[in-house]
């Protein structure tokens, strides 16, 4: 098991190092982003000046006199050694400092729509391969196929609409306003919750419909095998025999789809949250990139695909625990 | 090889005894060709074959935009802002006219606001193949008649879906959003189409270190976030661009990073095919490696190929909506489904005016039809399975 971990994080550093050498490309991409332009304001102001200590500062930070090679490595090596992730020149902050402030939210709402995308689909996905063609498993199947079609967007969207006609406030945001800079207590933990499993559902739509798909068309496959004959004409109760066996093998997909449910989630964020009203990495990026806020874009995409590239190393690993034959292929 | 034989030799048999009807469909089953077979497969989805029609339908909506839409995508009129959906109504008073019912303005007493309401005493008829805003179909018969339209004497307009923030028609638009919604699908299929076959072709062929190689790409690439790659690298298209490069520009990015599904594919298929017969006497006939690849391979799982295309153009529908909705993708003055969608961003645009999301509902249309469409056409796709 040791060794798996091992071998499974070794692959983990090259990946990484990928990640970042992409995005660094997308931070140079764009031909009149922030940083350039402002080069260009501050060289125009002449000798002397505030601004010439400004060019010397920003040239010597980003390395811009310096070969690409060298600015890639000036750039990576003050995230590695220093966390420091260059400035958001919109914000005029630190990038280190926005992505302290939206971060946590963003983990945490993803973390619980992956728990809401699992107890969600978990017994649906067993419902309907047991229940094969019944009325159930046709409603849910039809149910699955809508929540794969349906922009996570316009979901968002249409909730926020009902919410504002019937209810007469807007859902948006995780806190009603009264609460929103009040001091943390029993009321306000209740207003959060009020809240949050709006984002959650609409996050976790498409990726419960995927998963219930997934967890069927295994579980059916086992169902058919051998051993379920066994142990049914072992006298097993049906439902004890089920849940004990063929679902137990069936979960080990389960587990990895984590893999691609975590770059789906991280791209709702990316979409919805502008029309949510939350203050998590997705807006960040989107403002950062329509303002070719560069350095600020790049990091939340770097951090995003390491967030997902570490997400994913933890289901392997959770899979590798639960199923020996994993575990030996490595 | 020998399974088919029998089939071939029990057909002179018809000519001697009277053959039942099951040794009949076994005889047809066994001389048809692969495409006869999936073709009868995929008919006994009667949801799929329903669907694929659908998107048939929608694909000739898409050729015959401007013809089908009363109104060009750009025609607009700022004393109706915000109309709502008017009903065409078939008869009146028993006889066949079909008509709208006119527009009142009302104004709200407490807020001064401005309403329509739709008047029943008004009639505004509606008539077909009526004479309208002049257009180019295929960009290049021009003509002036529209499938349906108002001919009411002073030009009044009709709203059968209401009217956007500058009363310009929804029906219309959605129509005419059809034609890049759908294209940008298979433009940006078809190029995930090239890298996926070549690259999935010699990852499976060769195998060993190129394998390796394209494989490391390919899960890296699934591993980073799809829609906020696409907007990275869509925010680098320079804003000066105009619609048809954006639009190239589009596609170009979103196969950039949509191949890998099709590579994955072709590759699993070239693993399972390399070891048949029929590639080693092709490769024993001193055929070239391409060749052997992609005249001897590939077309054996063509279709496996095609049911995959068809499921992964609604992916890049989805994407294309995502992105224009954000802002990152197709802009204003091209009509596409996402851009329509832009204006839907302000919520309280759309509780004054709740169709303007009617182009999310063309999306959830087109999507779902073309994924029961593709799940038929997969099941069906190998016809030798059972």
């Amino acid at each position: 098991m040791l060794r798996y971990i091992g071998r499974r994080g070794l692959i983990l550093i090259p990946t990484l190092f990928a990640i970042s050498v992409v995005t660094f490309i997308v931070i140079q991409l764009p031909p009149g982003d922030f940083l350039s332009t402002r080069m260009a304001q501050l060289q125009s102001q002449g000798d002397g000046s505030l601004g010439a200590q400004e060019l010397a500062r920003l040239t010597e930070r980003y390395g811009l006199d310096q070969p690409i090679y060298v600015q890639y490595w000036q750039w990576f090596s003050n995230i590695i050694f220093r966390g420091d992730f260059g400035d958001s020149f919109d914000y005029g902050r630190p990038v280190s400092a926005l992505l302290a402030e939206r971060l946590p939210l963003t983990i945490v709402l993803s973390v619980l729509t992956l728990v809401f995308i699992w107890a969600v689909s978990f017994p649906i996905g067993v419902y309907s391969a047991v229940k094969q063609y019944s009325a159930g498993d046709y409603t849910f199947t039809f149910l699955g196929y809508l929540g794969l079609a349906i922009p996570n967007f316009l979901i968002a969207l249409v909730l926020m609409w009902l919410s504002l006609r019937y209810f007469g406030t807007s859902p948006g945001g995780i806190f009603s306003p009264e609460y929103r800079d009040a001091p943390w207590s029993l009321a306000k933990f209740g207003d959060l919750l009020s809240h949050i499993w709006i984002p959650v559902v609409i996050w976790g739509t498409a990726g419960t419909a995927a998963n219930i798909r997934v967890l069927r068309a295994n579980l059916l496959d086992e169902l058919r095998k051998p051993y379920v004959i066994a142990a049914r004409a072992r006298g097993n109760s049906e439902r004890w025999m089920t849940i004990k066996y063929p679902v137990r093998v069936a979960m080990n997909p389960f587990f990895s789809t984590i893999g691609w449910i975590l770059p789906g989630l991280i791209a709702a964020d990316a979409i919805t949250s502008q029309v949510l009203n939350l203050n998590t990495t997705g807006p960040l990026l989107l403002q950062a990139l329509l303002a070719q806020d560069m350095y600020l874009a790049g990091s939340v995409l770097m951090i995003s695909a390491a967030l997902v590239v570490i997400g994913t190393l933890i289901s392997d690993i959770a899979l590798a625990w639960l199923d020996p034959r994993v575990r030996l292929r490595y | 090889m020998t399974q088919q034989l029998p089939g071939a030799g029990a057909a002179p048999a018809l000519e001697t005894e009277p053959v039942t009807a099951v040794d009949g469909d076994d005889q047809r089953i066994a001389v048809a060709s692969q495409w006869k077979l999936v073709w009868w497969g995929f008919k006994r989805h009667r949801l799929a074959v329903i669907c694929g029609i659908i998107t048939l339908f929608i694909y000739l909506v898409a050729m015959f935009a401007p013809f089908l839409a009363p109104y060009n995508a750009g025609t607009h009129n700022s004393e109706y802002t915000y109309a709502p959906p008017q009903r065409l109504h078939l008869f009146d008073d028993g006889s066949f006219s079909p008509h709208v019912n006119g527009y009142t303005l009302e104004q709200d007493p407490e807020t001064l606001a401005l309403t329509f309401e739709l008047d029943e005493n008004t009639k505004v008829p509606v008539g077909f193949l009526v004479r309208g805003d002049e257009y180019k179909l295929f960009g290049l018969i021009t003509w002036d008649r529209h499938l349906i339209g108002p001919k009411g004497d002073n030009g009044t307009p009709m709203y059968l879906l209401g009217a956007d923030s500058n009363g310009r028609d929804m029906l219309s638009r959605i129509i005419h959003g059809t034609t890049i919604s759908m294209s940008i699908g298979l433009v940006g299929v078809f190029l995930s189409l090239l890298l996926g076959v070549v690259l999935g072709g010699v990852s499976g062929y060769f195998g060993g270190k190129i394998d390796n190689a394209i494989q490391r790409l390919i899960e890296f690439i699934i591993a980073i976030p799809t829609i906020p790659l696409w907007m990275a690298l869509f925010a680098a298209v320079p804003a000066n661009w105009g619609q048809v490069q954006r639009y190239l520009a589009l596609t170009v990015v979103i196969s950039l990073v949509g191949w890998v599904g099709m590579a994955r594919e072709v590759r699993g298929k070239f693993f399972a095919v390399k070891g048949d017969e029929y590639v080693t006497a092709a490769i024993a006939d001193g055929a070239s490696q391409g060749r052997v690849m992609f005249r001897h391979m590939l077309p054996s799982f063509t279709s496996h190929i095609i049911a995959n295309l068809s499921l992964s153009i609604p992916t890049i529908i989805l994407a294309e909506t995502a992105l224009s909705f954000i802002g990152l993708g197709l802009q204003t003055p091209t009509v596409s489904w996402g851009v329509l969608l832009q204006e839907a961003q302000n919520i309280r645009a759309v509780s004054t005016a709740p169709w303007i999301l009617l182009p999310g509902v063309a999306v959830v249309i087109t999507v779902l039809a073309m994924n029961f469409f593709g799940d038929g056409l997969r099941d069906a796709a190998d016809p030798y399975k059972n």
